[in-house]
């Protein structure tokens, strides 16, 4: 398996992949098969959502592509490039929950990746400041994490993510817990960092209007085992704000994804 | 967050109101102990009974004032047993832990004789170990054995309670063994062991009088519940009570020096020690 890892690597790199997925599954402990087979390719610097009802595998796929979890058959080919940084990593995650350690500040929370690398303390001060002031939380770098507001808080978790300077970014529904008003200021920034900062972008969420809205590309996840139903690529002059909010090009793209989802619901029990 | 903020009038209106109600919880009980005292006083008075039957508060009073050298000593004594057995319980406790949550198969070996020392009951074990252990070590095996259940199935009870998601966050960033226990588990488990420290502190009190109970032997180096036992064999009541008042303050001062390192240490951050207002 760890041969075919590394023959995937290169053969993505080759391409300018970012991510490669090819033949993969995930059957867990109990018999249920939670994915796969499935097939992905994502692009370096591109920005994909993986759309679909809950339980249908997406966070799964994301967690095989953090590494969290080992797929039970077929290749996660993951590109490994410029890591000259110390603490550098190649995948940066955000959770579904802030996931941030009470005990501590802010600044040691977004710290903490770094830590774990043994960055030397100057280097890693410096990019902290710079990882809190892009999420634009300079300012509260020595709160504690009960202090802030659940948008405040996704943003320091999205600072940590930032903090190794990984080139791909997965995230984990990271909004779905956040009143609109948040969340749409959330997306916003999160738009200009990912076209500020380049990276690969491969984003959970079972919103069609996030989804819309935010990528490249959408690919809706068919449920129970999980495997690709329909992809839909969103062009739409950039940079994107309210403008294309409000466009009925926008709400076209929404339609055609709800359409795509709708066969999916009614194959769903209780639904 | 809270409706006073939103709704200010009625926190101009709320707060005479809570401090007149801590101002009555901390009268109530003064104002019980002051009626209990004088009613001991007057029943001892009108009756006439005899400080070797029943000594008054006055009685009691003066006898901790005039035996005071001998008393201070003795409570020096029980405090530095304590003391002891308290560090030994809380190292072995937290340490045992540590080791029982890195090996499962260490936990399912020791475990069952954690249990067994705990609910054998200390005062039946005591003369044992008198015989077995020179006094001062005996004495001291005693308050650790009391008091380092709680501060072990405290924390094992914090290590496993980590959050999964930042368990897994650890995972991703390649976190070694000592870096997880040290930067995550630990940490996470603080609020835990402080409960657990909070019980032993009292415990450890209790395991070092009933070992100097059932040591009873004496000497200069003599704790107050040896005091006590001497005092019951000569009659002298109103020593036994000085005594007794002397272990339960101590009692009293260990718990809230425990409560007080426990509210500063989690203060800024977990539920327990914040006030209700935030």
């Amino acid at each position: 398996m760890a041969d075919s890892i590394a023959v995937s690597e290169a053969s993505a790199r080759a391409a300018g992949l970012a991510v490669s997925l090819r033949g993969v599954t995930k059957v867990y402990d109990n018999g249920v098969t939670a994915l796969g087979p499935l097939d992905l390719d994502v692009r370096k610097g591109e920005f994909v959502s993986l759309l679909g009802p809950s339980g249908c595998g997406k966070s799964t796929a994301l967690r095989l592509i953090a590494g969290l979890n080992a797929p039970t058959s077929g290749t996660v080919g993951v590109s490994q490039t410029r890591r000259q940084a110390p603490g550098g990593r190649a995948i940066g995650f955000v959770f579904q929950e802030p996931t941030l350690m009470p005990w501590t500040r802010v600044r040691e929370n977004v710290r903490l990746p770094l830590k774990l690398a043994h960055a030397p303390a100057a280097e890693a001060n410096a990019r902290v400041s710079e990882a809190l002031a892009q999420v634009g939380l300079a300012e509260f770098a020595d709160a504690y994490p009960r202090e802030l507001s659940g948008g405040m808080k996704m943003r320091v978790s999205l600072a940590r993510a930032l903090v190794t300077d990984p080139d791909i970014l997965l995230m984990d529904e990271p909004f779905a817990a956040l009143d609109e008003i948040t969340r749409f200021r959330l997306n916003n920034d999160l738009l200009s960092l990912w076209r500020d900062l380049r990276k690969t972008v491969i984003f959970v969420t079972h919103s069609v209007f996030e989804s819309v809205y935010l990528s490249q590309r959408v690919i809706v996840m068919t449920s129970r085992p999980g495997r690709i139903g329909a992809e839909f690529h969103i062009d739409a002059a950039e940079p994107r704000g309210e403008d294309f909010r409000t466009s009925a090009d926008y709400a076209g793209y929404c339609r055609k994804v709800s359409n795509a989802l709708a066969p999916l619901r009614q194959g769903l029990p209780g639904s | 967050m809270n409706s006073s903020q939103t709704l200010p009038l009625s926190a101009e209106q709320s707060a005479p109101d809570s401090r007149i109600e801590r101002l009555v919880r901390i009268m109530l009980p003064v104002v019980v102990l002051a009626m209990g005292v004088a009613a001991w006083e007057i029943v001892v008075r009108v009756n006439d009974i005899p400080p070797y039957v029943l000594p008054g508060p006055g009685a009691v009073f003066r006898t901790l004032l005039n035996d005071w050298p001998v008393l201070w000593r003795s409570l020096l004594t029980t405090l530095q047993t304590t003391l002891e057995g308290f560090v030994a319980a809380t190292v072995g406790g937290i340490v045992l832990a540590l080791l029982f949550n890195q090996s499962k198969w260490l936990e399912y070996s020791l475990f069952p004789y954690a249990v067994i020392l705990q609910v054998t009951p200390v005062i039946a074990i005591a003369p044992l170990l008198l015989i077995y252990l020179p006094q001062q070590s005996a004495v001291i095996v005693c308050a650790w054995i009391v008091g380092f259940f709680p501060v072990l199935s405290n924390t094992t009870l914090g290590l496993n309670s980590v959050d999964r998601n930042l368990a897994g966050l650890f995972q991703l960033y390649g976190a070694s063994r000592l870096q997880t226990l040290r930067y995550l588990k630990l940490p996470s488990a603080l609020p835990f062991i402080l409960g657990g420290l909070r019980i032993a502190g009292g415990l450890s009190l209790i395991g070092a009088v009933v070992a100097e109970i059932a040591a009873g032997s004496a000497g200069a180096g003599s704790g107050l519940a040896y005091r006590i036992a001497e005092s019951g064999y000569r009659l002298n009541i109103p020593r036994m009570f000085a005594a007794l008042l002397l272990l339960s303050a101590a009692g009293i001062v260990i718990y809230g020096l425990l409560a007080l390192t426990s509210h500063l240490l989690l203060r800024r951050w977990h539920e327990s020690a914040l006030g209700k207002e935030s």
